[in-house]
């Protein structure tokens, strides 16, 4: 063990056997905890304990660890990846903490990420909201030369900061009509941004504004609580100019 | 030597440089409408699978894609930071098709196959186009047009990036290419589906048994083609910079049923990641080569020095790259940086709480951006605190992600202190042999990106392994399936009744309900532990023979406790975490067993493989062309039992000499 692992806490977490059985808290007192230990290796250490106990461990989403591919996600202490600005979960680490807290600990709340067991949630939506438009429809082969298509370096960084969306739910998680739009938004302005997004722009608005209502995530009334969560920052901008696109592009078109 | 009749490589005839270009225009065609009838399984969503199972979709064929993470987009692909290679030669800098071959070919110690490295080359520059028409937001100068760094073992600047999260915005690229099909109904996805064994009728791979992870059903999957494009295996060492799922399971089934192993020893030892800090720790982090490109490698000059690095002057500082290898400098290859730093380690003039640990050390990096901002907006009295401010900002644009993620682990601020670094596991060149059109030996089952042994020999280049899954996806497999799939056109809808299917669904199903009935005291996560351990001590970043023999007999008496001792809480029909990291485990041990084995087949060192017995008087590995220039690849024949095929390898083009990058 390590030699500084002396922070003590307790857990309140979230366990449901599956979607079709009702869930409640469980706590768990959990010691030896470093506070060089990230947010999920202090679970992989209660998880080894239960294991050994012959319970079940708790299921998590998890896979880079590096705050990237937005596997994880959580509520801990009713917030959407925990106290930090611009972390996930897996990034937090437990220096975050004090010994002697109580944690809370509890899958993403969301119609339309149901949870599958534990703090593991049902995040296919938003796959289906990209696949209803969130790309430049350029077959393999069909692209010329890169650089004769400049970019302005600010649109380029913009898209930039905006394709840096990790796909978490964080956002939806955070809003209280769980709506997706600080997602949905990120992607359109990334590709509204640039050249190569400007063909299909206003189709790519409408579509995927429709799949996101037709998922069950709710309207956005511009609270702003999605961006505050968003462990990559995701601008409140992006929203702005989806509005504007979204309008745009109902004003011009009818297909929807 | 003579190569393996087993192992036809199938390369074109011609010159190198026309190899490619003529096969690809004489690669039997498949016609549209027989197209729709042929189905294509591809295993694995990073880079390699993505690309591939969206572009084989645009051509027409049926696919279904397979990935154990919640969506596709996760895939481990997404976590690459530094770079991605093409040689495009946009900065001017005599860069070429040519050089960029040479370079991976030499980088790789000679190891590899040229023909199939000269391909990748030829392809670099179309995969940048493909990319940048996805809106990909690589990084752009002020004139709009993309801008490039250096990555180790060149001296050229031909490496694309987007800030340092260039594997997500490919792989979202990728990913949404693939979305766009699934969406269209091309592609059928299947996430949180783990394949458990490949289908092998009449000596043709016809499909694959996949589990449902969150149901625990067995499903059947036929196809006319399998694709394996599931990663690599570096968590063999259970501390690695890999992601927590990546494993190797995938392809070992696809070994156990007959695809030849190539080169399982070859692995990548990373020079720069975040040292170990405790026993909790679940996995290491990387700290992306690109920080090289500015960063200066240093430790005390003096043994077991404890004062804090800023207390240490500059003529008591060892820049040991700089001073080892005064052309290439902090930009040697991989494997030799890592060996250069363990060298220092061991001899006692690391850093740290661990003495495990060198600084990267990025002072004179910011007063040198600084210097060059005061410069552009002419402010020609700049104080030096000005200057380290400007310097900051520029660091921040290049790699301020990085720094964020170093300071977030370690709670030290890196543009205050320099970081502390070591090397660590991260990426495996052994892999699934396969022939110039990726096929394995197995009919009908190709393996892509970092699953296959490739294109990288001994020894992997920085931000070519991006290049290499999205050349094998978007644009190798494509038309090398043809020469397969041609012949396929008669076969008609392929069976999930076929015997062979449940015969094969019968042994998944066996092997899992084994797992769950040992009952045993001990976890997967343990015993995972423990073989890491064996791996790192003994088959890590130096090897020899008699360290080697003990590992092999090591991990067979853990795979015996392993089967005897094992504890599985849960059931098999639900999610179930425990149950897929035992059955990964299982495999590692297995996998474990191999890696020696080829270790200590190759009498020699090359690249990443060093074994201490064969080294030169300066510690530089030493190569032995005349009896190990060949590829090894192994043959299953049933537990702890292979047999050794060689490919020769054959170097036309290149002039075979001691890598020297002094
Ligand atoms: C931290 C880090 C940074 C890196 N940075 C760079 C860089 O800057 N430049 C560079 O060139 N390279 C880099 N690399 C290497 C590079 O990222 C990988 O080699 C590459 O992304 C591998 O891509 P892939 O498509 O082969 O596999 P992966 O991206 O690993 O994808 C594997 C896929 O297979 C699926 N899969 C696996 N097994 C199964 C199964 N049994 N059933 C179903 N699905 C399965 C997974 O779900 C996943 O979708 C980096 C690697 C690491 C670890
Ligand atoms: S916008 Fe932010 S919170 Fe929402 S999915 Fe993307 S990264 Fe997560
Ligand atoms: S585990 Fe990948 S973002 Fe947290």
């Amino acid at each position: 063990m390590d030699a500084n692992a002396n922070m003590h806490l307790t857990l309140n977490v979230w366990r449901q056997r599956n979607n079709s059985t009702e869930g409640g808290f469980v706590t768990y007192e959990v010691s030896d905890v470093s506070p060089d230990m990230s947010f999920l290796e202090m679970l992989d250490v209660l998880n080894e304990r239960l294991v050994h106990e012959g319970k079940e461990p708790i299921a998590f989403d998890h896979d880079c660890r590096e705050g990237i591919c937005g596997s994880c996600s959580m509520y801990i202490n009713g917030r959407p990846h925990g106290p930090l600005k611009g972390v996930a979960t897996c990034q937090l680490h437990m220096r975050s903490f004090k010994s002697g807290d109580t944690i809370a600990i509890e899958p993403w709340r969301a119609v339309a990420f149901p949870v599958i067991k534990d703090l593991v949630t049902d995040r296919t939506a938003f796959d289906r909201i990209i696949a209803s438009g969130g790309f430049v429809s350029v077959n393999t082969g069909n692209a010329r030369d890169a650089n004769s298509i400049p970019v302005r370096k600010e649109n380029a960084d913009d898209a930039f900061m905006a394709a840096s969306c990790i796909g978490c739910g964080a956002c939806v998680a955070a809003c209280k009509n769980s709506s997706a739009m600080l997602f949905v938004s990120a992607k359109i302005s990334q590709l509204a941004l640039l050249p190569q997004g400007q063909t299909e722009r206003k189709i790519r608005a409408e579509k995927m504004v429709a799949q996101m209502d037709s998922e069950g995530f709710g309207a956005c009334s511009n609270t702003g609580a999605c961006s505050a969560e968003c462990p990559k920052e995701i601008s409140l901008d992006t929203i702005a100019r989806t509005n504007r696109e979204y309008l745009g592009a109902k004003m011009t078109s009818s297909a929807v | 030597m003579a190569t393996s009749p087993l192992l036809d490589a199938k390369i074109p005839a011609g010159p190198l440089e026309d190899k490619w270009n003529r096969y690809r225009s004489s690669v039997p065609l498949v016609n549209p409408a027989n197209k729709r009838r042929l189905e294509i399984i591809v295993v694995g969503t990073g880079l390699a699978g993505a690309s591939a199972a969206a572009t084989l979709a645009e051509l027409g064929y049926k696919v279904k894609a397979f990935c154990f993470q919640d969506s596709p987009r996760r895939a481990h692909s997404i976590a690459a930071q530094g770079g991605i290679n093409a040689a495009k030669n946009y900065q001017n800098d005599g860069d070429s098709i040519y050089r960029l071959f040479y370079d991976t070919v030499k980088g790789g110690d000679y190891r590899s196959r040229e023909s199939n490295v000269y391909r990748l080359a030829e392809v670099s520059g179309s995969i940048i186009d493909q990319c940048v028409a996805q809106g990909v937001p690589f990084a752009r100068e002020y004139g709009g047009l993309l801008s490039n760094r250096s990555f180790g073992g060149v001296q050229v600047q031909r490496t694309f990036y987007a800030a340092g999260q260039t594997g997500q915005q490919l792989l979202l690229g990728a990913y949404s290419a693939l979305e766009r099909q699934v969406g269209m109904g091309t592609v059928k996805m299947y996430s949180r589906h783990e394949m458990l064994d490949v289908v092998v009728i009449d000596g043709k791979c016809r499909g694959i048994i996949a589990r449902n992870m969150v149901t625990g059903e067995l499903e059947r999957h036929a196809g006319h083609a399998v694709l394996i494009c599931s990663g690599g295996y570096g968590n063999v060492f259970y501390l690695s910079t890999n992601a927590m799922g990546s494993n190797v399971t995938a392809a070992w089934k696809a070994h156990k049923r007959g695809a030849f192993f190539g080169n399982p020893c070859f692995t990548q030892i990373h020079p720069t990641c975040i040292p170990v800090s405790g026993e909790h720790q679940s996995k290491l982090t990387l700290m992306s080569e690109s920080l090289r490109n500015d960063g200066r490698i240093w430790v005390p000059k003096k043994q077991n020095d404890n004062r804090i690095p800023s207390a240490i002057p500059e003529d008591e500082r060892d820049y040991y790259l700089e001073r080892r290898y005064p052309a290439f400098g902090n930009l040697v290859p991989r494997d030799i940086a890592s060996r250069a730093a363990k060298e220092r380690c061991d001899a006692g003039y690391g850093v740290g709480p661990s003495k495990m640990a060198v600084y990267l050390d990025y002072t004179s990096a910011i007063e040198r951006y600084g210097r060059g901002e005061a410069n552009k907006n002419n402010l020609f009295n700049a104080t030096p605190e000005q200057i380290t401010v400007m310097g900051k900002a520029v660091v921040k644009e290049k790699y301020g992600n990085l720094f964020d993620m170093y300071k977030q682990i370690t709670g030290e601020d890196p543009y205050e202190v320099p970081m502390r670094i070591y090397p660590a596991v991260h990426y495996t060149m052994g892999g699934i042999w396969v022939d110039y059109n990726l096929m394995t030996t197995v009919p009908g089952l190709y393996a892509l990106g970092e699953a296959n042994f490739s294109d990288h020999g001994a020894n992997r280049l920085g931000a070519s392994a991006l290049m290499q899954g999205l050349a094998d996806g978007y644009f190798v497999i494509p038309y090398t399936i043809g020469a397969y799939l041609a012949n396929e056109i008669r076969s008609g809808d392929i069976s999930t009744n076929h015997e062979a299917f449940d015969q094969t669904e019968r042994d998944v199903r066996e092997r899992i309900e084994k797992l769950l009935s040992i009952q045993g005291k001990t976890s997967p996560e343990h015993f995972h532990r423990r073989l890491g351990k064996i791996m790192w001590d003994k088959c890590g970043m130096a090897r020899n023979a008699k360290g080697l023999q003990e590992a092999i007999q090591e991990i067979r008496a853990l795979r015996k406790e392993f089967w005897s001792d094992l504890r599985v809480v849960g059931t098999a029909n639900e999610l179930n975490p425990e149950l897929d990291r035992a059955g990964r485990v299982a495999d590692f041990i297995e996998l474990g067993e191999l890696m020696c084995l080829d270790a200590l087949n190759r009498n020699e060192s090359c690249g990443g493989h060093f074994r201490e017995e064969y080294q030169t008087e300066d510690g530089e590995a030493l190569r032995d062309d005349e009896n190990y220039m060949y590829v090894a690849a192994w043959q299953y024949l049933g537990e702890s039992q292979w047999e050794l095929h060689k490919e020769d390898l054959e170097y036309e083009n290149i002039k075979i000499a001691q890598r020297s990058y002094k």
